[in-house]
């Protein structure tokens, strides 16, 4: 909107806009609190993530002690409802959902050759109204009294179930900051949602048409077709709960003849994209590293593509296998159970084209293909614990048990963790110019492949042995003690592995080998540019060829077919000599200037959710807030003129 | 980026950034009244106690109003057509006519509110008061949040701001507006016009 400017000559004005010259400078706190560069915001998702990573990997070791042997007293029952609630919540919305908008922010805008998203500021909106919502939900914790061992967290699972959610079943706070600090999370997924899909249709360099995209930047879209979709669902039953718990209405009270059941029928209409929109991701970055390191280009690249395509249909139409012992009747269990097997499909072709791409490839063996290679393995076995319980006679047996445990983190850890370690190796020389050490990567990966499986594995037999989830202890004699007990063991293994790779990327971002703009002989369009880029990406707007264009500019083949370099092929745009660094001004480029509308706007939210909870007088000002917020946002340039 | 100051960005499909993201907004807002709409389906005739929707609809009042919400349909595509052609004054006409009818609407939806209330149906009252307010409510907020940008609009129009060339701009506008109009013409249907 920046063609209805008004002329604004106030005093307010003239501060907002010396406060924009400050965040120019690029050292200043000003400047993280004002960016709306997809770089600068991809890292404080990243770090964001990385810190409720530890938030929720510290439930769960937890959790894990106080399972380790029978009859255990590290936590009480509530104790332990509260952290099973909270270690599920933050490992969904602050850590999975986050580290791939991490991912989204930092390469989508490099791999299609664009200078940033179509609309920074929405971007930095999205950011800020994570950490708001993040912040909130942990918040909960404090409202009891914490340093007497009284947590004041939500206690209803990260689904929530109604009627159990209801103020009657689930007195105090804790509830209404699920409930609200959720609401907030999924308006911040929603506004990078609508972002990254007009940002990947309408922003790319010349010749990128939609089948030379890089694969990660497919599953983009497609998540991010999920996100806007399923996103409103998930809102609409948090609202239903809101007026339930705040105001007494009776959507989910069976007293006034409602059925709670439709709850759990708008959860898991939301619940199962959202299964793919933590997945998808990590199956982009992974069909990156891949072939990279196999130094052979993707094996089918339209089946992977279009299996992610199906996937993203098929996810909106197998709900319902989260509900088979609900009592819908065989007509519903059967329709959602040949669904459910069908979806198995798509999946499984990736797989067989992830294996094909590594068939005959010239391997280097380095961190980042461990952990795709891991994904493909871990979540392969995930994948088929999965088709398990699709049969819904064999479900009845396995819902509610720990075998279910077991696969959702196979699929949701073996699958999307490994994947997002995998693009940090991967994509750390880009953003930092240094390699991460590469022997203390395969330490990391075998530490935390061996802790996973010595983790989870065990689960799947103490689920058929009969141990239910959410029990926050069990007696000596159901034959369950050693199955815990490794499993505990292996969670603190994973816990020293993380370790492991905290003290490497702090070490390897200062003293980590040096890294050119193309390590390791890449074929994206991330590797044409300096390592760590310019503000503003592309010195020029690059001009592509091909799918894997990059490659084809530097590799061509003989007579016989075999690959060789290109003569004077692949040139990288060189990075400024120290002293001379290029910026976007000296080259006439027009880069968005830094706002602070989007953190104000953002403030507002969790203002409000208070307010509702607490008092009422706080929502006015929160509306007050965002209302601000937006009509700066509106009326400032995106530019700031010279 | 560099293009950004003139407003008119070169895309790869060809449809504006401002304008396809509009349109996927909408899209996602569908399945935001859908679920409210699923909602009110599911319970209806659910109710153990009254009042019900036949005690209190006033179906001759609400097509009033819901003709006043079409018509500032009508009254916004005449805004856009002005400031094509680039009619500022036509444009400040009409946008202010437009946020007038759709503040008539919700006069109308806040006296309708009022008697239901005075006869009865409290939020809490039945699955018939739960699901009804909480829908044409959020409806009702969708309008108000298409008012003031209207007025928002209109005030920035009296001051120069919208000349000919920011057609996109009430463009926009509009297109939020009209579908939250035929968000109307379902909602108008399915619950108070189709009675089981």
């Amino acid at each position: 909107m920046a063609s209805i400017a008004v002329p604004r000559r106030s005093a307010l004005a003239q501060a907002l806009k010396g406060a924009r010259h400050a965040a120019e400078n690029k050292s200043s706190i000003w400047s993280w609190l004002g960016t709306v560069d997809h770089k600068r915001i991809g890292v404080l998702y990243g770090v964001s993530a990385f810190f409720f990573f530890i938030v929720g990997g510290g439930e769960a070791l937890l959790l894990r002690t106080q399972l380790a042997r029978p009859d255990g007293n590290v936590l009480d029952a509530d104790q332990f409802n509260r952290l099973f609630t909270m270690h599920g919540t933050t490992m969904v919305f602050l850590v999975v959902m986050p580290m791939s908008a991490a991912f989204f922010n930092l390469m989508v805008p490099l791999l299609i050759g664009a200078r940033d998203v179509a609309f920074p500021r929405l971007n930095a909106f999205s950011y800020w109204l994570f950490l708001c919502g993040a912040i909130f939900l942990n918040a909960s914790f404090f409202t009891g009294d914490i340093f007497n061992g009284v947590l004041g967290a939500p206690d209803g699972g990260w689904f929530g179930y109604a009627p159990l959610n209801l103020n009657r079943y689930t007195p105090g706070h804790g509830m209404d900051f699920w409930m609200l600090g959720v609401q907030i999370l999924g308006i911040a997924s929603l506004a990078g949602g609508f972002n990254f899909i007009v940002t990947i249709l309408n922003m790319r360099a010349p010749g990128m048409t939609l089948f030379r995209m890089p694969v990660f930047v497919w599953m983009t879209l497609v998540t991010s077709f999920l996100i806007i979709f399923a996103m409103p669902v998930i809102a609409v039953a948090l609202f239903e709960l809101m007026f339930d718990r705040l105001f007494n209405a009776n959507f989910f009270n069976p007293d006034a003849g409602a059925n709670p059941l439709l709850w759990q029928h708008m959860f898991w209409l939301f619940g199962h994209p959202e299964v793919y929109i933590l997945i998808l991701p990590a199956f982009g970055i992974i069909s990156e590293i891949l072939p990279t390191f196999a130094r052979k280009p993707l094996f089918g690249y339209p089946f992977v593509v279009f299996s992610g395509i199906a996937i993203g249909f098929m996810s909106w139409g197998v709900w319902v296998h989260h509900m088979y012992t609900t009592g819908l009747g065989t007509i519903a269990n059967s329709a959602f159970g040949i669904s459910t097997v069908l979806i198995a499909i798509p999946t499984g072709v990736k797989i067989f084209n992830w294996m094909a791409t590594l068939a005959g490839g010239s391997i280097r063996l380095k961190a980042p293909l461990m952990f795709a290679v891991g994904t493909v393995a871990m979540f392969t076995i995930g994948g088929l614990s999965g088709v398990t319980h699709s049969m819904v006679p064999s479900d009845y047996q396995q819902q509610d048990t720990y075998y279910i445990v077991a696969h959702f983190h196979y699929v949701l850890f073996g699958g999307a963790i490994f994947a997002l370690f995998g693009g940090i190796y991967y994509w750390f020389p880009k953003f930092t110019g240094r390699f991460m050490n590469d022997p203390w990567g395969h330490v990391h990966f075998w530490l935390m492949f061996l802790g996973f499986n010595l983790t989870f594995f065990p689960m799947h037999i103490s689920g058929l042995l009969g141990m239910p989830r959410r029990i926050y202890t069990y007696s000596g004699d159901m034959g369950w003690d050693m199955w815990n007990l490794i499993s505990s063991v292996g969670a603190f293994t994973i816990a020293l592995s993380v370790s492991i790779f905290m003290v490497n990327f702090i070490i390897s971002l200062r003293r980590g080998e040096r890294a050119g703009a193309d390590p390791w002989d890449g074929r994206t369009l991330e590797w044409t540019i300096p390592s760590p880029p310019p503000d503003y990406n592309f010195r020029e707007t690059p001009q592509v060829h091909s799918l894997d264009d990059f490659w084809h500019q530097k590799y061509a083949e003989d007579a016989n077919g075999r690959v060789v370099p290109a003569l004077g092929g692949g040139a990288v745009e060189p990075a400024a000599e120290h002293g001379h660094e290029e910026t976007a001004h000296s080259l006439g480029i027009h880069m968005p200037s830094p706002s602070f509308m989007p953190l104000i706007a953002s403030l507002g939210f969790p203002c409000i959710a208070t307010g509702l909870i607490y008092d009422y007088a706080l929502v006015p000002v929160g509306a007050a807030l965002i209302l601000v917020g937006l009509f700066g946002w509106a009326m400032e340039p995106a530019t700031e003129e010279e | 980026m560099s293009h950004a100051a003139t407003g008119h960005l070169e895309t790869s499909t060809g449809i504006d950034n401002k304008k396809l993201l509009m349109w996927l907004f909408l899209a996602s807002d569908c399945l935001f009244f859908g679920s409210f709409i699923a909602a009110y389906l599911l319970y209806r005739d659910r109710s153990l106690v009254g009042p019900y929707p036949e005690d209190l609809f006033d179906i001759p009042f609400t097509s009033v109003s819901a003709f006043v919400l079409l018509m500032s349909s009508v009254s916004m595509v005449l805004a856009l057509s002005a400031i094509q052609r680039g009619n500022v004054r036509g444009l400040q006409i009409w946008l202010f006519a437009t946020a007038a009818l759709g503040a008539l609407f919700i006069a109308g939806q806040a006296y309708e509110f009022t008697e239901f209330y005075h006869e009865g149906l409290r939020l809490d009252t039945n699955l018939f008061g739960t699901t009804f307010y909480v829908l044409t409510g959020f409806h009702g907020a969708h309008v108000t949040i298409g008012i003031l940008i209207l007025l928002s609009l209109f005030i920035v129009s009296l001051r120069g701001g919208i000349q000919q060339k920011d057609s996109l701009t009430i463009e926009l506008a509009g297109l939020y507006w009209h579908f939250v109009d035929i968000v109307w013409i379902v909602i108008f249907t399915l619950i108070y016009l189709i009675q089981p």
